[in-house]
């Protein structure tokens, strides 16, 4: 595999957005493969077997959603989908559905590039892999509940830790506000978003104090948060 | 109706108490001219002379001559009080000797140029307050003053001229002056007297007096002071007649009077009127004299004459019923009250016994009018549409219970008359006298026929019973025949005088009802301005004064249709034969429905509603049991009604068109600003990401790295610029398809702060951002998607308009209810004068500022997104530190259920 060109799939009916998207890839190592329409969206992941998939919801024949739903049938290939900034609610009714992550149309070369990053580790993660998760002045070492910043350890009450440890899970993935609710509330809590904005507001005033846009808690305005992997100090 | 006014042979008070506060005090007189040269000193001087000859004490208080000779010359031989001079800031200053003038106590002082400014330090700043002082020692005084420096057409000639003139003269100087003569030359005379030399021209306003001087401008200089002159000469006639109680007419304006009578040429008697009123630009009246025949008339004619006064007022007429005796005094009176100056009456088709017995009211007019012209017109025609609608017979039944009555009380007389000849023994004389009681009662208790009857009928008891021989109706003695026949005569007599009383009686109570009704009608509709709350008033008000179910149909605006607006009572509903009845009476214009001779089928009555603008709608009506008719009165009433409705239905709807063009106005003005911000904000980035790209196309490998990123660069930063241009105009669609689907929420609004500051990071590169949130500021209630917006275009809009490296301080502080957020910049501000309009979409603060292109509609969707969820954004300047500062409220987020989540 480490050989291997990791292979996307790319589907959208925009022949534009496939042009750049088909020459902007290969030079950082990617395989292109194209679909310009859900069926043969659902067909070419079943036969080209892409390592993830890039999915604009507004196609011809179908709408994005019922590709993902019938995508998550028969494959867990990670999903990456296309969507339009004000467009909150289809982007998490795509999270839901079992998509990865999103990236919002217009979107910048380097942002999607990420999302591709996070996304295929995702996927090599579900092989099983736990190691010590590293951003910036943080590192979270899960299975021994250590969380160092800056050389010194923070200690975390039981529910920041919950949080904190999913977010690592999902590291540079977005994750909606209900899979954070249900995790660390448990599935009764889901809609009880105030919970989760106040444990964000302590769980934040204990990793980063002083708060600036190099902050690596990001909020998804409407979606949810995403931990986002810095480079070490 | 009319008021009288008091009778004009009296000098109005007024007019003397006037005349007498001018007594005592000087008399001014002003030589008003349009410009400057007309020659106004010149003719002061001349008739200042004129005075001095006839031996007055005239001196000259200050002439400017210009060093014209001819001026010059005629100074000569007065007395001239020298100037004062007095040394003002280092200059001398020469001003008029105010106080010399007083001690020299002149008859008449000459003063020039009245506008004059004096110089500071002088007694009064102006020179009119001077002349003021003057009058009220009891001198009088000639002065001159140009057209240009009355106050209230100060504006007026400078939009003419567009030169503003600093000095000018309240007009109560040229109100209160006793005299104005008007010194006028043609515009050619004056421009060749400027050419050579005779009008003086200060030279360092040469230029600006050549302008003013265009024939152009004089001509309507002179207009202007013609028209000041006569305004005023308008009003001292008014003055002199009602001081001097002279009867009008003062031919200061025309003013038309229409007489009409119940004749079918009426009608187009008034039609004349209004065309002979319109050649003279005249004002317009029609009168109808109401004399004691008015009772006599049909109930067709009736209808005629209220109709010919629909008409009159229909056609603008000041339409009035006058009450009176004689015509031809009543109207003379009127005409003369009112400075009528043309009567236009119709010629008399009658034949010459009806003259001879009535007579000949334009005979009359014509011997007595004076100096108003009286035209006697043939009118033909019969223009007024023709009654079509049945009304109640007015064929009084025969008042039997009357005659009855009436004899009874004759009988009883009779048996009264029978015991005084009894008691008296035979003082027949005076018997017959009492036998005019009971005529005299009847007249006035049931009107002239029954009267008649008795009359009659006491000659009859009186010889029947007291002249003998008794109980036969011959007569013996010859001086009984005269006793009888005196009796007779006196009875009819007395009897028809005492029924045209109470005929008059009954007709000034009929108006006075009917007058009370409409001017309580108009009092209710008046007040409405809303088109449905008139409807409802005046189908309430039309129903409860006639006792009638009202339908109002107005036609629908889009399709023409009519359709019912109005209804009382409210249940009520239309069949379809009311529906085609309604139909062609608003096509028609005609009468329409039961009881009309069109469709009468129909369960309603249909009239049409008209204005002088046209058809306005229909008026349907029932009566509850279907079968009573209107009477003629109320026929009549019911059409003054339709007219008031008609009225008051046209006026709401002007309103609504005044109110729907200005939104159209506005509308368009919104329209081309969108315009004008689509073709600017999406041209702008396209250009520059075009070009940038082409650049590169056309350059493959010839610029170097750094060279390629800048353009690239451009070609990012151009296209984030129209990305949130974009943006920003989804979100105003959004806003204004009510799409927004506000989710206020719990929200941290450090968190949003932090999300939209990420948002606009490249953006906001060039400036330092402050950021002083609280740590322990409250929740806010908000809708955080929607707050992210508005702080991202609040942050665009400061970085647009704050200089490079500037400070950007975003601040929160909360209190228990609210929290602020403030984002102050360093940049220029807002002008005061655009504060309130920022907000406003498409508007952009110092429109065609190349730096700040920006889109004008980021401000207007902050504020629309902010007040979504409940808050306010406002705009303000720093105080001193400048810059503009944007507030933001939300209210705090209640607490939420679960306290400790560290668990």
């Amino acid at each position: 595999m480490a050989n291997k060109l990791p292979r996307i799939l790319i589907v959208d009916d925009e022949p534009q957005i496939l042009r750049f998207l088909r020459t902007g890839l290969p030079p950082h190592g990617y395989e292109c493969v194209e679909a310009m329409d859900a069926a043969s969206a659902i067909a070419m992941a079943a036969e080209e077997k892409p390592d993830v998939i890039v999915l604009d919801l507004g196609l011809p024949d179908r709408d994005g959603f019922a590709v993902i739903e019938e995508l998550r049938k028969t494959s867990l290939t990670p999903i990456v989908v296309l969507s339009a900034r004000d467009d909150v609610a289809g982007k998490v009714k795509a999270l839901e559905l079992g998509a990865d992550d999103y990236v919002t149309k217009p979107f910048d070369m380097g942002e999607l590039l990420a999302r591709l990053k996070a996304a295929l580790r995702h996927g090599l993660q579900a092989h099983g892999e736990a190691p010590v998760f590293r951003s910036g002045p943080l590192s979270v070492d899960l299975v021994n509940r250590k969380i160092m910043l800056r050389g010194e350890e923070v200690h975390l009450s039981p529910k920041e830790f919950n949080l904190l440890r999913f977010l690592v899970m999902h590291a540079g993935r977005v994750v909606t506000h209900h899979q954070l609710l249900k995790e660390v509330w448990g599935p009764a809590n889901v809609d009880d978003i105030q919970y989760l904005r106040v444990l964000m507001r302590q769980l934040r005033r204990k990793l980063e104090p002083e708060s600036a846009s190099t902050s690596f808690l990001v909020t998804e305005p409407g979606v949810g948060y995403r931990l986002m992997a810095l480079p070490a100090e | 109706m009319a008021t009288r006014t008091a009778a004009p042979e009296r000098p109005s008070p007024d007019a003397l108490l006037e005349a007498a506060g001018r007594e005592g005090r000087g008399k001014l007189k002003i030589f008003l001219g349009a410009a400057p040269g007309v020659g106004k000193t010149y003719e002061m001087l001349t008739q200042g002379r004129r005075r001095r000859l006839e031996g007055a004490d005239v001196v000259i208080g200050v002439v400017e001559t210009h060093g014209r000779l001819e001026t010059d010359a005629l100074t000569k031989g007065f007395e001239i009080i020298p100037k004062k001079r007095s040394l003002y800031k280092g200059h001398v200053v020469a001003e008029m000797d105010l106080d010399a003038i007083l001690q020299r106590h002149p008859a008449l002082v000459l003063v020039d140029e009245l506008a004059h400014t004096n110089a500071e330090g002088s007694r009064h700043p102006k020179r009119y307050l001077d002349v003021e002082e003057i009058l009220a020692a009891g001198i009088d005084v000639y002065t001159t003053v140009n057209i240009q420096h009355i106050e209230s057409l100060n504006d007026v000639v400078a939009q003419i001229t567009r030169i503003h003139v600093r000095e000018t003269v309240p007009d109560r100087v040229l109100d209160e002056a006793a005299e104005i003569e008007l010194v006028d030359t043609t515009a050619d005379e004056l421009l060749q007297r400027l050419k050579e030399g005779k009008v003086y021209v200060k030279a360092q306003a040469e230029r600006a007096l050549r302008h003013f001087f265009s024939p152009g401008n004089i001509t309507a200089l002179r207009e202007l002071a013609l028209r000041r002159a006569a305004q005023r000469v308008d009003r001292d006639m008014v003055e002199y007649m009602q001081a001097h109680a002279i009867g009008g007419p003062w031919p200061a304006g025309e003013h038309v009077l229409v007489c009409i009578n119940e004749h079918k040429s009426s009608a187009e008697l008034v039609r004349r009127g209004r065309r002979l009123a319109d050649s003279f630009k005249a004002s317009f009246t029609v009168i109808y004299v109401e004399a004691s025949r008015h009772l006599a008339l049909s109930e067709v004619e009736k209808d005629r004459v209220a109709d010919t006064m629909r008409l009159a007022q229909r056609l603008g007429a000041e339409a009035l019923t006058l009450p009176g005796r004689e015509v031809a005094n009543t109207i003379l009176e009127y005409a003369r009250a009112k400075n009528v100056t043309q009567i236009l009456i119709g010629k008399s088709e009658r034949s010459r016994w009806f003259e001879l017995l009535n007579g000949s009211v334009v005979r009359d007019l014509m011997r007595d009018s004076g100096a108003i012209s009286i035209t006697a017109v043939t009118a033909a025609g019969d223009a007024v549409a023709p009654k079509t609608v049945k009304t109640a017979s007015q064929a009084e039944e025969w008042p039997w219970s009357d005659y009855a009555k009436s004899a009874g009380a004759v009988a009883v007389t009779a048996a009264i008359a029978w015991l005084f000849n009894a008691a008296l023994s035979h003082a027949l004389g005076s018997i017959g006298m009492l036998f005019l009681v009971p005529v005299l009662l009847s007249a006035v208790s049931f009107g002239l026929r029954p009267a008649l009857f008795a009359a009659f009928f006491s000659a009859l008891c009186y010889n029947f019973f007291f002249l003998p021989p008794l109980y036969t109706l011959t007569i013996a003695d010859p001086n009984n025949v005269l006793s009888f026949g005196v009796l007779l005569f006196v009875a009819v007599i007395a009897g028809n005088l005492a029924a045209r009383v109470r005929a008059q009686a009954d007709l000034a109570a009929r108006r006075a009802a009917v007058a009370g009704e409409l001017f309580n009608f108009t009092g209710k509709v008046t007040g409405l301005a809303r088109l449905d709350d008139i409807l409802w008033a005046v189908s309430f008000q039309i129903a409860s004064m006639l006792k009638c179910n009202v339908v109002i149909l107005l036609p629908n605006r889009a399709t023409g249709q009519l359709e019912i607006r109005g209804v009382y009572p409210p249940e009520d509903e239309l069949s379809a034969d009311d529906i085609a009845a309604a139909t062609w009476s608003w096509e028609r214009g005609q009468a329409t429905g039961r009881n009309a001779e069109t469709l009468p089928g129909a369960r309603r009555l249909f009239l049409p509603m008209r204005t002088g603008g046209g058809k306005v709608g229909v008026l349907g009506l029932q009566r509850p049991d279907d079968k009573t008719l209107f009477t003629p009165d109320e026929r009549r009433l019911l059409d003054a009604l339709n007219d008031q409705t008609a009225l008051a239905i046209e006026r709401a709807r002007l309103v609504e068109q005044v109110d729907e063009a200005k939104v159209v106005a506005e509308a368009d003005k919104l329209r081309v600003a969108m315009l004008t911000s689509l073709s600017h904000d999406l041209r702008t980035p396209l250009a520059s990401i075009l070009g940038a790209a082409t650049s590169l196309l056309a350059s493959l490998g010839l610029y170097d790295r750094a060279r390629t990123e800048e353009l690239l660069l451009t070609i990012r930063e151009e296209a984030e610029r129209l990305d949130r241009f974009v943006g920003n105009l989804l979100d105003m669609s959004r806003l204004e398809a009510g799409a927004l689907g506000v989710k206020s929420q719990w929200t941290d609004v450090g968190e949003v702060v932090d999300t939209a500051l990420k948002r606009l990071a490249r953006r906001l590169a060039g400036h330092r951002v402050v950021r002083e949130l609280p740590s322990d500021l409250p929740f806010a209630k908000a809708d955080p998607l929607l707050l992210e917006q508005a702080l991202v275009n609040l942050l665009d809009n400061a970085a647009k308009y704050a200089p490079p490296a500037s400070t950007i301080t975003i601040h929160a502080r909360a209190d228990s209810q609210k929290i602020a957020l403030t984002i102050a910049d360093e940049g220029p501000g807002i002008p005061a004068a655009e504060l309130s309009h920022i907000f406003d979409k498409f508007y952009r603060a110092r429109k065609g500022d190349l730096g700040a292109a920006g889109t004008g509609l980021g401000l207007s969707v902050a504020r629309g997104f902010v007040e979504a969820f409940g808050g306010t954004l406002d705009a303000a300047n720093r105080g001193n530190a400048g810059g503009a500062i944007f507030t933001l409220t939300m209210p705090v987020g209640e607490k939420p259920g679960e306290g400790d989540h560290g668990k």
